[in-house]
């Protein structure tokens, strides 16, 4: 089921994600600028995080599902924690809260049609649409394959093998190849997008490559060849540390 | 209900580059002029403040400063036979919008072209022979390298270009690009200092032979304070260029080099989140009377000006052109009509080599931070005993190591999983990658129209593309591949992979916003839709400025040529349209 934003989680939206072309689409006027730079204070809006400890868009069984697939894409190890664990479903939910889920930004005025490869995607689901289409499949999938049980409830080689199967679009669904790029390609932006976003929980994807973050001068360093780079990530809401004295 | 307004001297359609060049020019000369961007005001400041501009998920990949599908798409398809259809996410190229437009967020390779690219099929023709590029059809520009010296140097000036001559007044410079044309004088900065990748590149086609050469940059080197008064700063290397404003005043755009000036010229006026709908054209097709626009409260406003010059990105220069009937729109079946002639694009392939044990640093980069080696591109080199025309540059520029869109792995690595995840820490910075840019030459099926199905949100038609690589490029672009399997070899890491490109150009990884041609000047109005000072032959108070003019493409980035271009024009309507309105060329 879907949940309907309320209003006032819709406005947190647009402000949090930046998305002020579309609020102000609505509103705005077209503005005419002579004689003198035009300056707005505090025009542009950098992101915020959500409230946590809900889901605004998945459904339990959907943010479930999602929890246990990007679980498997990027496993916990000696590497780093899971995706499960770095917040990839909750970055995932948040993602499609937005402008991102409902295709806003994109051409969606038809005819649809059958495309070619080279012409990209072409249907008229947004991803909304495709992940609750897409989850559905995938335990409606191991429901009558796999002992009734919901994707969630397998072990974890079940899980990958299923996973696989989505992966080269070898399942009675037509869809399948597609949704399980779009969920990769989701994983993959939650683990290693700001932190601001609600993924890469205490910036575990760029610790577990050596990514830096959201650092602004690299001038002492462009010279250091071949030398380990010796300071921490930091994100653009700056380090856990912050909070009590960074020492 | 249109609104009309009183009557401008000059309407500037598109405030980026060549928008702010030109209406500095003319204002300068003391027209009054009024542009119309149909993105947002953006500046440095506000827009691209050092606080959250180093976001990869909001602009790389969301593309947050990027023109909007939904705002204005366009169809793609190969060939004629197939039925184009909508790129409902931009991929393969990615079009500005907002005040300074796509120099907002480009990389800042600034090139000039070679000599001989200018002259093309009279250069080809002498040294090869007529036969050799039959299959295409390749144009001189009707403007030589040695007439636009002085508006490149204007450019790289403004800009505070960072590089290395190689060819001052005829005399080779040590350490420059060997091939490059002559010019009068050096660049303003002197090269970056090298990050450890391109250095290493650099030592490989050293040890080939090859002249590598610091990529000449419009991150700047050092602060600079350009010919108008405007201060920059130098680049931090903060690997967050390419899709994002600078928060540094270190990328020369619209905004770092211009616009502080000319927006306090009370001659000036721009008007944002304003859509110019069409150009309006005298009862007899044969001037232009201003244009139409639309602002975001859909109030429409008519804006009469006696010179209307359109500084859009270049494919949309194209179709405000076929959507107000300015010139004779291209038909590839009898190739006659110039307006959708010869689009071109760029001709790309990527190479990796995986090290062990390294510390290669990909975070630590700028757009054009880099070594590049011309001794394959353009025809620096002999083709006589080649079966192609053409070439590329061969790139070592590693801009980047946003982890959400690079993370190298070596062919064969499973997508997800521990063997993803082993294989992607491994490499992540034990990766060095470098690429070429090849020539992209004009075929007689490759044009862009309008398309007959798919609409704006106006109801306007989008723009048609119709392209795929032509055989002769796709052959030089395997040349080059060889050449850099080469390089990768000399590199000596653990594993080299070298790309080769295949035709059927696929609009959805992203390749290059290097879209040319389509309203290309010349000498010939049969054959070219702007004369050589960018003055449409057919309504003669309108200018198109933009790599829209090149007659084809060649094996480097274009805004430097665009650039020039702006300046070229500029002089031309400063020098000889206001003392005589009119054409400038007679046909």
């Amino acid at each position: 089921m879907a949940r309907p934003l309320s209003l006032l989680d819709r406005r947190r939206f647009l402000s949090s994600t930046g998305i002020l072309l579309l609020a102000a689409a609505s509103g705005a006027r077209a503005a005419n600028y002579s004689g003198s730079l035009p300056w707005k204070p505090f025009a542009a809006l950098p992101p915020s995080s959500f409230a946590d400890g809900r889901w605004y868009v998945l459904t339990p069984e959907e943010a479930r599902t999602v929890e246990a697939i990007v679980d498997r894409l990027i496993p916990a190890d000696d590497l780093s924690m899971g995706g499960k664990e770095a917040g990839c479903a909750t970055f995932i939910d948040r993602q499609l809260a937005g402008s991102y889920g409902t295709s806003d930004r994109l051409y969606m005025q038809g005819p649809f049609l059958p495309g070619l490869p080279t012409q990209g995607y072409q249907g008229s689901a947004t991803p909304v649409g495709r992940y609750r289409d897409g989850l559905a499949a995938l335990n409606n999938h191991t429901r009558a394959s796999l002992g009734g049980k919901a994707f969630f409830e397998l072990a974890p080689a079940d899980q990958d093998t299923v996973l696989q199967a989505f992966e080269a679009g070898k399942v009675d669904y037509k869809a399948a190849a597609g949704f399980f790029n779009l969920v990769l390609q989701n994983t993959m932006e939650g683990f290693f997008a700001d932190p601001i976003y609600g993924g890469n929980k205490d910036m575990a994807g760029w610790k577990f490559i050596g990514f830096p973050g959201a650092r602004y001068d690299y001038r002492d360093y462009m010279t250091a060849h071949n030398q380990p780079f010796p300071l921490p990530p930091l994100s653009i809401a700056g380090r856990p540390e912050w909070k009590t004295g960074d020492r | 209900m249109v609104r009309r307004l009183p009557r401008k001297d000059v309407v500037v359609v598109g405030l980026g580059w060549t928008g702010s060049i030109m209406a500095h020019e003319l204002t300068d000369a003391g027209l009054d002029v009024v542009a119309i961007e149909r993105g947002p005001w953006r500046d440095t400041a506000t827009d691209f403040n050092v606080g959250y501009a180093a976001d990869e998920l909001r602009y790389a990949v969301r593309k947050d400063l990027f023109l909007q599908p939904a705002q204005e798409a366009m169809t793609m398809r190969n060939d004629v036979s197939q039925t184009a259809l909508p790129l409902r996410d931009y991929g393969s190229f990615l079009p500005g919008t907002g005040v300074g437009g796509a120099g907002t967020h480009w990389n800042g390779h600034t090139w000039r072209f070679f000599p001989s690219d200018f002259r093309l099929k009279t250069h080809l023709t002498e040294r090869y022979g007529a036969d050799r590029i039959s299959e295409f059809q390749i144009q001189d520009w009707g403007v030589t390298y040695d007439e636009l010296e002085n508006a490149f140097d204007r450019f790289e000036y403004l800009a505070g270009i960072s590089g290395k001559a190689g060819n001052l007044n005829g005399t080779i410079q040590s350490g420059g690009n060997p091939f490059e044309g002559p010019r009068k004088r050096d660049y303003p900065l002197p090269p970056m200092q090298m990050t450890y990748a391109p250095t290493l590149f650099a030592e490989a086609a050293r040890s080939l032979g090859l002249h590598p050469f610091p990529t000449p940059s419009a991150n700047l080197s050092k602060a600079y304070v350009n010919p108008l008064g405007i201060a920059m700063g130098q680049c931090t290397a903060c690997g967050f260029c390419e899709r994002f404003g600078c928060a540094n005043y270190s990328k020369a755009s619209a905004h770092t080099t211009v616009l502080p000036v000319l927006m306090r010229k009370s001659n000036f006026e721009a008007r944002t989140e304003c859509e110019v709908l069409k150009i309006n054209l005298a009862p007899d097709g044969k001037s232009a009377t201003g244009v139409t626009y639309i602002n975001v409260s859909g109030e429409i406003f008519e804006q009469p000006a006696d010179l209307v010059l359109l500084n859009a990105y270049g494919l949309f220069n194209i179709r405000l052109m076929l959507l107000s009937g300015i010139g004779k729109p291209y038909d590839p079946s009898t190739g006659e009509g110039t307006v959708g002639r010869n689009y071109c694009y760029q001709t790309n392939a990527g190479a990796q080599v995986f090290f062990e044990g390294k510390h290669i640093n990909p975070f630590i980069g700028a757009g054009s931070l880099g070594q590049t080696a011309d001794d394959y591109n353009g025809d620096a080199f002999d083709h006589g005993p080649l079966d192609f025309v053409g070439g590329a540059g061969i790139n070592c520029v590693p801009t980047n190591g946003r982890p959400i869109q690079y993370r190298p792995v070596p062919p064969g690595t499973p997508r997800w999983g521990s063997a993803w995840k082993k294989a992607t820490q491994q490499f992540y910075n034990n990766t060095l990658t470098f690429s070429s840019q090849g020539s992209s030459y004009a075929t007689r099926g490759n044009y862009v129209d309008l398309d007959p199905t798919y609409k704006d949100r106006f109801g306007r038609p989008l723009l048609r593309i119709t392209f795929d690589f032509p055989d002769n490029d796709i052959r030089m672009s395997h040349y080059v591949s060889d050449r850099m399997q080469e390089i990768a070899n000399a590199l000596g890491g653990k594993q080299a992979v070298v790309a080769k490109l295949q035709k059927g150009w696929n609009s959805v990884p992203y390749q290059s916003t290097h879209n040319t041609g389509g309203a290309i000047m010349g000498t010939d109005p049969a054959t070219s839709a702007v004369n050589r000072h960018l003055q449409s032959w057919d309504v003669p108070n309108v200018f198109v400025i933009g790599a829209s003019a090149f007659p084809q493409n060649a094996g480097k980035n274009p805004t430097g040529p665009v650039g020039a271009l702006a300046f070229w024009a500029a002089d031309a309507i400063r020098n000889h349209y206001l003392k005589n309105p009119g054409r400038l060329v007679e046909a």
